[in-house]
């Protein structure tokens, strides 16, 4: 578990650089992005493009919303459960 | 006049077979609004590699689409093929001409595709400001050539704009009404005139905005904010122009000046300035923005 736990927080880390990177301001990691005054929602397909490029995962069917990329918690959570899923050989 | 969409039922297979002409950002938005409703698509363009590069787009806007909600739960994705020639349009049920907004070459563009299609097939052809009558006398039936004016992108803006010309037949009317509920859009019918409605409101405000710019009263960032945040703007008119593609809104600013005489259309020097420099907007990643 607490492999699990650092490997989380390193996607959080490394989400939160790339967004400051992306939109020169920093964000906090349950900040929800698309939130009024927050990003254009168009931006989320950004995300969804870094986040199968860095992670090897292939996000698809009903993990394709933007509730899933509210926030850099929920990317991360994301991301955890479909690699999880893909070493169980449970990614159709 | 406006038509409420309709509830889309995913059991039904699709009784629209849809040709869209041209593979740019409006061919590709409307084909994406299209498949995603599950409607099967034939896209033309004459350039292979355009038509490749637009495939791809519309796998990503499919994406896009999905990922923000905006197309019906449990549909699978129509058919999409493509193509270099007119001649699948003989067998579309509709055809969306998409092509740049020239009027020379839509009339060219349509006279060719309506000697192809069954009588009663709607021509559509969509445009942001030429008057639709002068396209009618291109084609082979004028009553079946009606207009739509989409916004950009298309599948997310659930309001589009339809254009009866003076010739526009009723049942042609009709069918395009049944093809844009079948796209769960909204309506709104007017009649024919250079820029419609929302063009002629919008593009000469657009062309101000950039002349605030020119003129040193204010930056960009700061008429868009200004836009938004005194007037409910959703983006700001500059951040629009750039969704629109400044090179389209430049054709179609020169549309409505050369039909209204109206000095507040000809476009200013800072948006000639920006298309010569090829900062075309989003699509080529700067135009009053940067999308690097």
């Amino acid at each position: 578990m607490t492999d699990q736990h650092t490997s989380t927080d390193a996607v959080e880390s490394e989400l939160l650089d790339f967004l400051a990177g992306q939109t020169r301001s920093r964000w906090e990691p349950e900040t929800d992005l698309f939130a009024a005054g927050g990003l254009s929602s168009l931006f989320a397909m950004q995300l969804v493009v870094h986040l199968e490029k860095s992670y090897g995962i292939a996000i698809r069917g009903a993990d394709l919303r933007l509730d899933n990329f509210r926030s850099a918690r929920l990317m991360s959570a994301l991301v955890r459960r479909l690699q999880a899923a893909q070493s169980d050989g449970l990614d159709g | 006049m406006t038509t409420a969409p309709e509830q889309h039922d995913a059991a039904d297979p699709s009784p629209h077979a849809l040709t869209v002409l041209g593979g740019g950002v409006m061919g590709v938005g409307i084909s994406t609004l299209a498949l995603g409703h599950g409607l099967p698509v034939h896209l033309v363009d004459l350039d292979r590699t355009r038509l490749d590069r637009a495939r791809d787009r519309i796998a990503d806007e499919l994406r896009l689409a999905q990922l923000l909600g905006a197309l019906p739960p449990a549909t699978t994705p129509g058919e999409l093929s493509t193509g270099t020639v007119l001649d699948a349009a003989a067998l579309a049920t509709a055809v969306v001409e998409a092509i740049t907004e020239n009027a020379e070459l839509k009339a060219e563009v349509l006279a060719e595709v309506s000697a192809l299609v069954r009588p009663g097939t709607p021509l559509i052809t969509n445009t942001s400001s030429i008057p639709v009558d002068e396209l009618a006398g291109a084609v082979a039936r004028p009553a079946e050539l009606v207009g739509t004016h989409f916004m950009n992108p298309p599948y997310l803006i659930r309001t589009a704009e339809v254009i009866r010309g003076p010739r526009t037949g009723e049942p042609t009317l009709a069918a395009v009404a049944a093809l844009l509920a079948a796209l769960r859009r909204e309506t709104v019918l007017v009649q024919d005139a250079p820029g419609f409605v929302t063009s002629r409101i919008l593009h000469p405000m657009i062309n101000d905005a950039a002349r605030v710019v020119q003129q040193g009263t204010a930056t960009v960032e700061a008429v868009d904010t200004l836009m938004q945040g005194c007037l409910g703007h959703p983006t700001g008119p500059l951040r629009t122009a750039d969704l629109i593609g400044l090179d389209n809104l430049v054709d179609s600013l020169q549309v409505l000046y050369e039909r209204t005489g109206d000095e507040g259309c000809r476009p200013c020097e800072l948006l000639l300035n920006l298309v010569r420099q090829g900062r075309h907007g989003r699509k080529s990643g700067s135009g009053f923005y940067d999308y690097h």
